[in-house]
């Protein structure tokens, strides 16, 4: 794999600041502050239960934070259902375990959103679900339903369902950890080509290799902090903190 | 030691031995499989047939099927001639003879609605949708009950199977929304709308239906004021329709409660309100979860309507139960009974088919 040209401007996109979040006593995010430049790719990495989905879920308001402020493209997430679903019409996610709608078919699941929430006529919602449908590369499928298709096909689909709405940003939650490990390619691939076309992107990923191609920035998370953030090459290659080293050489030392 | 080894030509499929095949693999694999299944199926058979063929021969072979009076009934069988009889009271109850072509009409229309909105060939399930919502009841409510020169037929008077399915209609179509609506609501995030949801679904669901039923004839007037008159079907069925809404509730609560959280998420991620996640994403596959335990309400409900004879209400059922006391009738509540049994059950038993059915068609492959 190749390196992906940076593409990223000086306009911040996504700004967390001093983030807080408990569960019940727990503190399951501390002080967290990240800034994410329009254009800009990030992957984060770190133990499980380090709070890298909660951090990424807290962007469109899945999970909710109890201190701090989240600013998406300008604007202040708040609990005002209006404001949340405003700023969500500009963040797309892609989950784990893909969470297509199994009662509708490829086609239908790609188009749902478009035409419920932008309004957007029947037919064009249709054009561009297949285009994006083509883009990864699955548009042969639009018509079956999703328990009739692959791990990896599904993945694709939710990819191009969430790029029916055009989002300015797209977040990604461990996209490729529930997949065999034969399918694991083809959606990273269309991962790295989203990132060539400039797409704004927040990854939760344990694909290291996927990280140092597409990555501008590489953050590791542990106990809910953010305990070291750099560019992939020096992010790899001279780990600071000893927790990244030992992180790094548990899922690289084999 | 380690085994090497080598395939050279793959392996082409082969048919099944002959003995698994056909009639007689069948019957090997499912009756005779051995000494123990072979006797057991023996036995079974044997018992099938002697407690059978007595009741075909009862109700088929020596019935009497023609006659119009009681004088026809001589043979060992059944004597259908009495349900005959009566008929036109068992489906009309005392609604007025000269005025039953409006109750032919509204089960006319009932049929045909049926057929539109159940048969998956017929086109415009939309509006079949809203005409059996808004305009059918409005429509049928005119027919059976008078107005724009209609002669005026009061409640008292209907009965028989069309009061039965009446109050079944009315049960089903109203209980199953409001149900939804409670599911939603105990599941809300505000604990007021919550609480609100528990109380009525833990109330309603805590009651017998007879103590509703009562409550709605005899209690209800003792609180109102005295011109202040409401229909006693009415209130019946409004009663009837609320006590099924607290267990058409918890029913769809367990579809909502077995749908992954993801999927609501997925919507959420989309910039879907809640209630287009729960109307597109969540409740569609929830009721299709549930489709054996909305049923199973449906006909619990359907059989449950008996129970307005103890109000005063004359249904299918009472008018059965009335016939046997007929004194130029007595000694025939067999026939009567066994006819009512079957009625009930071809209903029950077509809601049970057709449920299966819609599973299989809404069958996705996961």
């Amino acid at each position: 794999m190749g390196s992906v040209q940076t593409t990223s401007s000086d306009i911040p996109m996504i700004e967390l600041q001093r983030l807080n979040k408990w569960y019940g006593e727990f503190h399951v995010l501390r002080d967290i502050d990240l800034t994410v430049r329009k254009g800009e790719r990030i992957v984060i990495c770190g133990p499980s239960g380090s709070g890298k989905s909660t951090m990424i879920r807290c962007i469109n308001h899945l999970e909710e934070h109890q201190a701090g402020d989240v600013i998406v493209n300008g604007i202040t997430m708040t609990r005002d259902v209006k404001r949340v679903e405003q700023i969500r019409r500009h963040v797309g996610m892609v989950f784990q375990h893909f969470n297509l709608f199994p009662h509708l078919s490829v086609l239908d699941n790609c188009c749902l959103s478009p035409v419920w929430v932008k309004k957007t006529p029947r037919k064009k919602a249709v054009d561009t679900a297949m285009m994006y449908l083509e883009r990864v590369k699955i548009a042969d499928q639009a018509h079956k339903y999703p328990g009739q298709l692959s791990g990896g096909q599904q993945q694709r689909v939710a990819i191009a369902r969430s790029l029916c709405m055009h989002p300015d940003v797209m977040l990604f939650d461990e996209p490729t950890s529930a997949l065999d490990p034969e399918m694991i390619k083809e959606v990273l691939d269309v991962m790295i080509e989203l990132a060539e076309e400039g797409m704004t992107m927040l990854c939760v990923t344990h694909e290291m290799g996927f990280a140092r191609t597409v990555a501008d920035r590489v953050i590791f998370m542990d106990e809910g902090q953010i305990i070291e953030e750099n560019d992939p090459e020096t992010f790899f290659n001279h780990p600071r903190s000893p927790r990244t080293r030992a992180f790094l050489g548990q899922i690289l030392g084999h | 030691m380690a085994t090497s080894f080598f395939r050279e030509s793959l392996i082409s499929p082969r048919k099944p031995p002959v003995s698994r095949q056909g009639l007689r693999g069948w019957l090997h694999e499912n009756l005779f499989s051995g000494p123990v299944n072979s006797l057991v199926t023996l036995l079974v058979g044997a018992l099938a047939i002697y407690a059978l063929v007595p009741v075909i021969e009862w109700a088929l072979i020596k019935a009497q099927w023609v006659g119009d009076s009681r004088a026809d009934c001589s043979g060992d069988g059944a004597c259908w001639v009495y349900i005959e009889t009566r008929l036109g009271s068992l489906i009309y109850g005392f609604y007025p003879e000269a005025q039953r072509w409006r109750v032919d009409i509204v089960f006319v229309l009932f049929v045909v609605l049926g057929i539109w909105l159940m048969v998956p060939a017929v086109p415009g399930k939309k509006v079949a949708a809203l005409v059996g919502l808004l305009v059918f009841p409005v429509v049928a409510f005119f027919l059976l009950s008078g107005g724009f020169g209609l002669e005026h037929v009061p409640t008292r008077r209907w009965g028989g199977l069309m009061l039965t399915l009446v109050i079944a209609s009315v049960g089903i179509v109203g209980s199953l929304p409001l149900g939804i609506v409670l599911a939603l609501g105990r599941r809300s995030s505000m604990p007021l709308v919550r609480g609100v949801c528990v109380v009525f679904i833990e109330f309603w669901r805590g009651v017998p239906l007879i103590t509703v039923l009562f409550m709605a004839s005899v209690m209800f007037p003792l609180f109102v004021p005295e011109d202040f008159n409401i229909d006693k079907l009415l209130r019946a069925l409004v009663g009837i329709m609320l006590f099924w809404s607290a267990y058409m509730a918890e029913v769809v609560r367990s579809g909502l409660q077995a749908i992954p959280s993801g999927q609501g998420e997925a919507g959420a991620a989309l910039g879907l309100g809640y209630w287009q996640r729960m109307g597109l994403v969540v409740l569609p596959q929830a009721l299709k979860l549930v489709i054996p335990g909305i049923v199973n309400t449906f006909i619990a409900l359907f059989k449950d309507t008996t129970l307005v004879l103890i109000i005063g209400l004359f249904d299918f059922l009472a008018l059965i139960k009335a016939g046997t006391s007929d004194s130029s009738w007595l000694g025939f509540a067999i026939e009567g009974f066994v006819f009512a049994a079957l009625v009930y059950w071809i209903f029950c038993f077509g809601m049970s088919r057709y449920s299966q059915f819609i599973e299989r068609r809404l069958y996705r492959g996961h």
